[in-house]
């Protein structure tokens, strides 16, 4: 079967790029799974979600935090152009637990504190990518 | 000592030590722009991929209808976006940006359209001031490590600009490109209405026809300000990688230069040295002339 050839970029460098037999996105409109031979698509990704590729041949997946960007398919390239991206290997887990808890504080003192639910909304999105359970 | 010897002794001592600040910032600047050059080639993926989404979208939506898009029949007023650098001790690096700014300026009054100056870097910030120009906005502090952050805060600023009801109708960027680590120009690119850059590999195959989630309008909001945001990140960087190139140019010269006056003062101090032990030769062997010549005299 042919393979989707993938690349996770970010604007300061790229995060990771190969092979795989499936991505899968969070885009505004929910969650999308490409697989070889897809249409072309653009999506836009929601902040804070977590991505996935599945790299097949018994590798392990490949879980990444994604706040923000877009994903496009063409021609079996696929290419997540994240604002801020991060490998679920690369996340420290006691940080993003910290910042979630900092941002949950801050959101029960202010129900309005818009920056706070998007901070909360990445740091649960790394805790994802990381393997760790949240509510 | 001779009051010329001295003069000459201090001047090398202070030539000297200017040579060791200028030969420190040569191999601070030429070890941060291999850095500066890793960023930009780290950002350019990033740049590639979006430069195709963009064009993607625009060549295919043909009735695509987006204020980023569309160019006013009769503009009154331009941003112009000018990335100088924090700190001098660059040569004509941001002589060389102002003097195009300045033609720009120059060429865009003359068709009838107001540029506001929009400023990156404490130099340029200092050279309006000066001259009593109001500015459109002004960043300083990044311009030799910029971060992905600074560009989003520029880019939003413009864009706010741009959308705004009485805001301005073009934006242009000049700034330094890296061309090579010999090679720096100054260019001038229009961002905003947008001139999509075509991407330069496989221009025969058709691009393909996209399917937008959750609709082309949705896509085109999110996907023109980041590529302007990625736009101006990426003249940040070559301007930051260009200033550590004309840094460590203009300050090999400087070296070059103190060690040349060194090696002149030398010369003459050593004349100097050399005419003043012959004098005191001579007024010795004079002296003693006098004195036997004198008790000559008495016997």
């Amino acid at each position: 079967m042919a393979k989707l050839r993938v690349g996770v970029v970010s604007p300061e460098r790229e995060i990771w790029s190969g092979e795989a037999d499936m991505v899968i996105a969070k885009t505004i409109d929910g969650e999308i799974g490409i697989m070889p031979k897809h249409a072309p698509v653009l999506g836009v990704l929601v902040e804070g979600g977590v991505l996935t590729v599945k790299r097949g041949g018994g590798e392990s997946d490949l879980v990444a935090a994604v706040h923000g960007g877009f994903l496009s398919v063409a021609d079996n390239e696929v290419s997540i152009l994240a604002e801020m991206a991060e490998l679920g290997s690369e996340v420290d887990v006691a940080a993003a637990k910290d910042a979630l808890q900092r941002a949950q504080a801050s959101i029960e003192a202010n129900q309005e504190d818009a920056d706070a639910a998007v901070e909360a909304k990445r740091a649960r999105a790394r805790l994802r990518a990381a393997g760790e359970e949240v509510g | 000592m001779g009051a010329q010897l001295r003069l000459l002794r201090r001047r090398i001592k202070s030539v000297r030590s200017t040579a060791k600040i200028t030969r420190a910032q040569e191999l601070i600047a030429s070890s941060r722009i291999v850095k500066a050059q890793q960023r930009m080639q780290a950002a350019v993926p990033y740049e590639r991929e979006i430069t195709r989404a963009v064009t993607g979208v625009v060549s295919n939506t043909s009735s695509v209808d987006h204020p980023l898009t569309v160019t006013k029949e009769q503009p009154t007023k331009a941003a112009v976006l000018i990335v100088t650098s924090d700190r001098g001790f660059c040569g004509g690096f941001n002589a060389n940006i102002l003097r195009e700014a300045e033609a720009l300026s120059t060429l865009l009054k003359g068709k009838g359209i107001t540029p506001v100056p929009f400023v990156v870097g404490r130099k340029g910030i200092g050279w309006h001031s000066f001259r009593g120009r109001e500015m459109g906005g002004k960043w300083d502090g990044f311009s030799d490590n910029p971060s992905y952050t600074h560009a989003k805060q520029i880019a939003d600023t413009l864009i706010e600009a741009f959308s705004a009801e009485d805001g301005v109708d073009e934006i242009h960027i000049v700034s330094t490109g890296f061309v090579s680590m010999l090679t720096q120009e100054v260019a001038v690119k229009r961002v905003l209405p947008l001139v999509v850059e075509e991407t330069p590999e496989k221009p025969d195959t058709p691009l393909p026809y996209f399917e937008f989630e959750p609709s082309a309008g949705a896509v085109l909001d999110s996907l023109l300000p980041r590529y302007v945001e990625s736009r101006i990140f990426s003249a940040l960087l070559q301007s930051a990688a260009s200033e550590h190139a004309s840094r460590r140019r203009a300050m090999k010269s400087a070296t070059d230069n103190a060690n040349e006056l060194i090696r002149v003062f030398t010369m003459q101090m050593n004349q100097a040295r050399q005419a003043e032990i012959t004098q005191e030769i001579s007024e010795i062997v004079g002296g003693a002339n006098a004195l036997a010549d004198a008790a000559a005299g008495k016997e």
